[in-house]
């Protein structure tokens, strides 16, 4: 928290405005708080440091908003290339079922093909820190997989496996799998030798040592990673949708594309982005309360540490 | 707790003609060398030696963590083969899990162990209160101090009453009087358990007052250079030891023998 107060007092003076009001929130929120010995974060608190997080960025995607505003109204650039806000939020109101079912197609195959990158990634990442041979078989193979172009290989999974959600759940699972596999390595390794030592003198076997000390100590490096897996997921999702593919919003986007449809395309990337979003979010709150210990959430804020 | 009882001819420890090298691609290095070292169950020997002389090293032999290069080793009538179970270990740095709070680090001891819950949380309870923890049970590694955070460590190494007890420095992150404190306590803990401790410390006062012998070492490769028996009785109350003439006779017999090298 004292780091936040620092953090704080360094805004140069002209945040005085829109800075005043999180820091009251702050003080009262603070007071509420550290029922016990320790200083436990309070609702008040965490709300206020949201808002000290959030004003910034909202900031700034305000003044993208007016600009993209002002630009499509006065027609700088054709509506056709360019719609304006109101445009998109009638397309929006108007094909809200029909969004909203490929929306779910995206946001389906995206979970899945995360989910199941995040076991893979995870379950491959011990194979390669637990034996030396799976290292020097498996290793090649992940580097290999990962610096084939996935966009290339796209049409390829849809023949092989045809337009159904198979090929894009597969695609997101290949693209979203490496950065599992790294970080999983990565915070694996990471152990303190002296950890391990300590475990083999209390008698413990390989089965608990991980379970007690080498997956929590993981848990930090692998969040990272699982952030980034999330984000990338969407794109694989995506990128199979465009090569084949009868729903979802990378199918609409192609063929806003070729209606030139404008307003439809902008909703669609629109709610693309809002995907990537929310997952990422979900990660973020599962990391929040999965290592509340690491050094990286301590009085840390949502979004605000990666 | 171990499997063989120890008869009345075995040593707790026993190390003869230990030697171990490290070696990697770049170095070579040779950390101890010939040391033969004999402790009998309830003794408490303390090992002094100038920093790089293979203290650690040796503890960790005897622990099991470590294989000796040459000599043989046995802990409670048994050669060292592999980790060793039958032993407490505070390492030189706290190693403490940092999601785990304090309680919990201690009670890792028991699970990890499969002991009773409700017996080894009885003792947590009691070795926390011993130690000065009270009030900190519920905090996290990061919000201790170096020196709460080596007591915690104490606290575990003890949880499951081991017959043998390695300790590497564990005092060397406190203040004098929080030192002088854990010292008497760790003279009673030492008498009322009977347990067998092999302790490695910079300070040579430590060392006198803790030990019923005092190993000193030399530089590295570390070897044994002379062994000083403690004359005083086990019961140790600081403020008589420091004054007792036969305290000062051996500190200063073992900071001759240490040089420069070492502090206090
Ligand atoms: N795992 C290792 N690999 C290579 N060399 C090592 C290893 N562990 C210790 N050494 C070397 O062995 C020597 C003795 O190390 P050790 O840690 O036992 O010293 P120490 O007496 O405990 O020193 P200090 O008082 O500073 O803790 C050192 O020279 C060190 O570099
Ligand atoms: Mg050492």
């Amino acid at each position: 928290m004292p780091q936040r107060a620092a953090d704080r007092s360094a805004d140069p003076v002209t945040d005085d405005q829109p800075g005043a009001a999180p820091a009251a929130a702050l003080s009262t929120g603070g007071s509420s708080a550290g029922d016990g010995s320790r200083p436990v974060a309070g609702l008040g608190t965490r709300l206020a440091r949201l808002l000290d997080a959030l004003w910034r960025p909202a900031l700034l995607l305000a003044a993208l908003f007016a600009g993209w505003w002002f630009v499509a109204e006065r027609e700088y650039m054709p509506n056709y290339l360019v719609p304006t806000p109101g445009q998109v939020w009638e397309t929006m109101t108007e094909d809200w079922s029909f969004l909203m079912r490929n929306t779910y197609v995206t946001l389906y195959e995206t979970v899945l093909g995360f989910v199941l990158a995040a076991l893979l990634g995870l379950g491959t990442a011990i194979l390669i820190v637990y034996s030396r041979t799976m290292e020097k078989a498996v290793y090649p193979v992940v580097l290999f997989a990962q610096v084939i172009p996935k966009i290339a290989i796209a049409p390829l999974l849809v023949a092989w496996f045809g337009v159904g959600l198979t090929p894009k759940i597969v695609l997101a699972v290949l693209i979203a799998f490496f950065p599992v596999v790294i970080s999983g390595v990565a915070g694996l390794r990471s152990t303190d030798p002296e950890l391990l030592d300590l475990s083999a003198t209390m008698g413990a076997g390989p089965w608990k040592t991980f379970r007690k000390i080498r997956f929590p100590n993981a848990l930090p490096h692998l969040m990272s990673g699982l952030k980034v897996a999330v984000t990338l997921a969407v794109v694989g999702a995506v990128v199979g949708e465009f090569v084949g593919a009868e729903e979802g919003l990378g199918y609409v986007l192609l063929v806003a594309n070729g209606n030139l449809d404008a307003a439809l395309l902008f909703a669609d990337l629109f709610l693309m982005s809002l995907i990537g979003i929310v997952l990422f979010a979900v990660v973020e709150i599962a990391e929040a309360l999965l290592i509340p210990w690491h050094a990286s959430r301590r009085g840390g804020v949502p979004l605000a540490t990666s | 707790m171990s499997t063989a009882t120890p008869t009345l001819t075995d040593a707790a420890v026993d190390i003869t003609d230990l030697t171990v090298r490290f070696e990697s691609k770049r170095s070579r290095t040779t950390a101890v060398t010939n040391v033969s070292l004999r402790a009998e169950p309830g003794e408490f020997v303390t090992i002094v030696g100038p920093s790089g002389c293979g203290k650690s090293t040796l503890l960790k032999v005897v622990a099991g963590l470590v294989p000796p290069t040459g000599g043989a080793v046995s802990l409670l009538g048994r050669a060292v083969r592999r980790p060793q179970q039958d032993i407490g270990f505070v390492f030189q740095r706290p190693a403490l899990l940092e999601w785990r709070s304090v309680r919990k680090n201690i009670l890792l001891q028991a699970e990890m162990r499969g002991l009773d819950r409700s017996a080894a949380a009885r003792r947590a309870d009691e070795l926390i209160e011993l130690t000065g923890l009270t009030g900190f049970e519920k905090a996290l590694p990061h919000e201790l101090s170096g020196g709460m955070q080596q007591r915690v460590a104490l606290c575990r190494a003890l949880l499951h009453q081991p017959p043998v007890l390695l300790m590497d420095e564990p005092f060397g992150a406190l203040d004098a009087l929080t030192r002088e404190q854990l010292n008497t306590e760790l003279n009673r803990i030492w008498r009322d358990t009977g347990t067998t401790v092999l302790l490695v410390t910079h300070s040579i006062a430590e060392a006198v007052f803790l030990g019923t012998r005092v190993e000193v070492m030399s530089p590295r490769p570390g070897r044994i250079v002379r062994t000083f028996p403690v004359d005083i009785p086990p019961e140790r109350d600081y403020a008589q030891v420091m004054s007792d003439e036969r305290f000062d006779r051996l500190a200063t017999q073992i900071r001759g023998l240490l040089g420069a090298g070492a502090n206090h």
